[in-house]
């Protein structure tokens, strides 16, 4: 009997085994990972308080840590020279050699709460008080770029997990409906969904937020952009639920289930919509990026994440100004954050598609 | 009588425009009467579309808007039933279709998809028993207990249709319908499906409506056939009767076409020509009539009724029953 105890695969686990062999989604994963890491301890890796201004940096180059100084001479502790404003109408930088500042790591910092719930002052890194270190520059506010990109991270990141999940629970729930009862319902719902694409994205964005009040608190206004982009991208999924469901439905092994006389619940939770979960990892994964890049337009806009608050899509929004742009190149380092999350999304995407390819089943 | 089917019609609309009007029907089954006695296996063969399959789906209800009258021992018409009402008669009927990969959830283990009608008929007390109940299903069918916890894609088509054929008789049904059950397999195992579906008939006195297109295999398995042809019957009879004396054109071409496994043996072949008409829009009179090769003058313009011509032995054809018959003048 011990020869016939051999573990039986389903097709879920199967997939699965394909995903982990594919060295470009397992790339695309381990991004995920690291930047979901570094966004849920955000205030713990953060340099500076994302949303305290400090005139005197306005524009602050990014600065770098030296284990060597000028003499070479190696410190046991890196450390960052000091910066000088050396002309005060472009904003130009120069290190201090005299004054060098040491790190200090699981230092104290800025208090902030942890998820919300614990108080902290710990932090991964910060340098010792008087100096400034800014691994990507600060802002005309003179806000560290790093610490706002983490603090940023949160929305940004999350804004995509939340949306998707709207998106594809409204998404399932209609296409299912429609394609699983057909005639009237399938044409009310249909219609519906093509209404709602047929309204040029943007301009439903911006007269959905237009619906709401002007001022809201920085959590419902978040919570008010994952709603907008959810509602906004169901609709076109759940026109692909609906052919998919069209076509299961006459599968004979929901035939079976009828003959049975499973009831329409049944039918549809356990025989019909099983057979678009593949799918719909697949699309999730690859959804997500529009959410970002979503709530990116949206606070480019105006209309998203406001200040002092930090999103990827505000910060960008700094960057619209040529010369600035020109001039404090870092600025850009939101719009990179992006690049990376987008590319990284979606190299996980092509691979779950691979994986869960039912042609391979 | 098991189960009577009489005048069972299934037009499927068509729908064209802007507002979905109905243009035209689809005469997929048009008018089909026949019984089914307890035990007995009645085979319906004949081409493909000519609505074999649509008979089948119709009698167990998965397709909704057949006309006519079905009876289930001393049932009311099934056909006027809610979906509701519908659901005792379900376990007293039940079905095994084509394709063994599309039949079978693939999701579920086989141990899931057996034991699914016992939960929603209540059938065994606990899990463990029903899952006992599954095991002994699929020892009668020639699989074994230890398959329970595998999925379908482990399996090979044969072994798929026998775990078709145990989820089928979980509900100890009296009246099984074979929809093709055994077309998509390779003939070795096809001969192993049909002699457990016999098997299984003798053991528990199992009905059968064997639906298929391959004359050899319904000769094998069926006490009676009846042959179909673009939604209507146009022979009935017991088997031996039918295969070494068919009265209706039709058959007569089946069987000619059918190969016979002996090359010594030549024999006169009238192939059939030309193409089955559309059931949309069916030819007047009988409606083999423009590929019939004994075709005369009333065929084209009245539709011939399925009559007993001889005990047991019913035909729609005016050769048969026609005063004006060449074959009478003979």
């Amino acid at each position: 009997m011990a020869g016939e105890a051999r573990k039986s695969l389903s097709p879920f686990q199967l997939s699965l085994r394909r995903l982990l062999a594919n060295p470009t989604a397992m790339t695309g994963l381990l991004i995920l990972l690291v930047l979901y890491f570094l966004a849920l301890f955000s205030s713990f890796f953060s340099l500076a308080d994302p949303v305290k201004s400090n005139l005197d940096s306005s524009y602050h180059p990014p600065n770098w840590f030296h284990f060597f100084d000028e003499e070479g001479q190696f410190h046991w502790r890196p450390f960052v020279y000091g910066m000088e404003c050396v002309d005060l109408d472009y904003l130009k930088y120069e290190p201090v050699l005299e004054k060098k500042y040491p790190l200090r790591f699981f230092a104290e910092g800025y208090p902030y709460r942890l998820w919300g719930l614990f108080e902290c002052t710990r932090h991964f890194i910060q340098v010792e008080t008087g100096g400034e270190f800014h691994p990507l520059g600060c802002d005309s506010l003179g806000r560290d770029v790093w610490s706002r990109l983490l603090s940023g991270s949160r929305v940004s990141l999350s804004v995509g997990l939340l949306g998707i999940l709207i998106t594809l629970t409204l998404g399932t729930l209609m296409g299912g409906i429609a394609g699983y009862f057909g005639g009237w319902t399938d044409v009310l719902l249909m219609r519906y969904v093509e209404l709602i694409l047929s309204i040029p994205g943007l301009y439903l964005i911006l007269a959905l937020r237009a619906v709401f009040p002007q001022h809201l608190n920085s959590v419902q206004v978040y919570l008010l952009i994952v709603v907008i982009l959810g509602f906004i991208f169901w609709a076109g999924l759940s026109r692909v639920i609906r052919g998919m469901v069209l076509s299961l439905r006459e599968r004979e092994h929901v035939l079976a289930a009828r003959a049975i006389g499973a009831s329409h619940l049944r039918i549809l939770v356990r025989h019909i919509l099983p057979g678009t979960f593949t799918y719909l990892i697949v699309a999730g994964t690859i959804m997500v990026p529009s959410y970002i890049l979503g709530e990116v337009s949206l606070s480019f806009l105006g209309v998203g994440i406001e200040e002092p608050q930090a999103s990827w899509g505000l910060m960008l929004k700094e960057a619209q100004d040529v010369q600035v742009l020109d001039d404090f190149r870092w600025i850009l380092s939101s719009g990179v954050a992006i690049f990376i999350t987008v590319f990284a999304f979606n190299f996980l995407g092509d691979g779950l598609r691979d994986a869960f390819d039912p042609r391979k089943d | 009588m098991l189960l009577q089917v009489s005048n069972l019609r299934m037009h499927f609309p068509i729908r064209s425009g802007v507002f979905s009007r109905v243009s035209g029907y689809v005469r997929a089954v048009d008018g089909v009467s026949f019984e089914i006695a307890p035990g007995e296996t009645l085979g319906l063969a004949g081409e493909s579309g000519c609505g074999k399959t649509t008979v089948g789906r119709s009698i167990l209800r998965l397709l909704d808007g057949a006309e006519g009258e079905i009876i289930f021992r001393d049932s009311p018409n099934l056909l006027s039933l809610s979906q509701n009402q519908m659901r005792r008669y379900r376990r007293d009927i039940q079905i095994i279709f084509q394709d063994p990969f599309s039949s079978l959830n693939p999701r579920l283990t086989i141990a899931s998809t057996l034991i699914e009608p016992m939960t929603i008929f209540k059938i065994g007390q606990s899990r463990r028993e029903r899952r006992e109940l599954a095991a002994e299903r699929l020892r009668e069918v020639g699989l074994r207990p230890d398959h329970l916890d595998r999925y379908p894609h482990e399996f090979s088509g044969g072994e798929r249709q026998r775990i078709g054929i145990a989820r089928a008789l979980t509900l100890e049904p009296s009246l099984i319908v074979c929809d093709e059950a055994v077309s998509a397999l390779d003939v070795s195992v096809q001969a192993q499906v049909i002699n457990l579906l016999m098997e299984l008939q003798a053991a528990r006195g199992l009905s059968y409506l064997f639906i298929s297109h391959a004359l050899s295999v319904v000769e094998h398995i069926s006490h009676r056939v009846a042959i179909m042809y673009l939604g209507k019957l146009v022979e009935v009879a017991g088997k031996e009767e039918l295969y070494q004396s068919p009265l209706h054109p039709y058959t007569e071409a089946l069987l000619a076409a059918a190969p016979i496994p002996d090359p010594a043996i030549r024999r006169e072949r009238h192939l059939l020509e030309g193409d089955v008409p559309s059931p949309i829009n069916p030819p007047p009179g009988c409606s083999f009539h423009p590929r019939c090769p004994s075709c005369f003058s009333p065929c084209r313009s009245i539709e011939p009724q399925l009559t007993e011509v001889r005990p047991g032995h019913w035909v729609a054809c005016h050769l048969e029953t026609h005063p004006d018959s060449p074959r009478k003048a003979r």
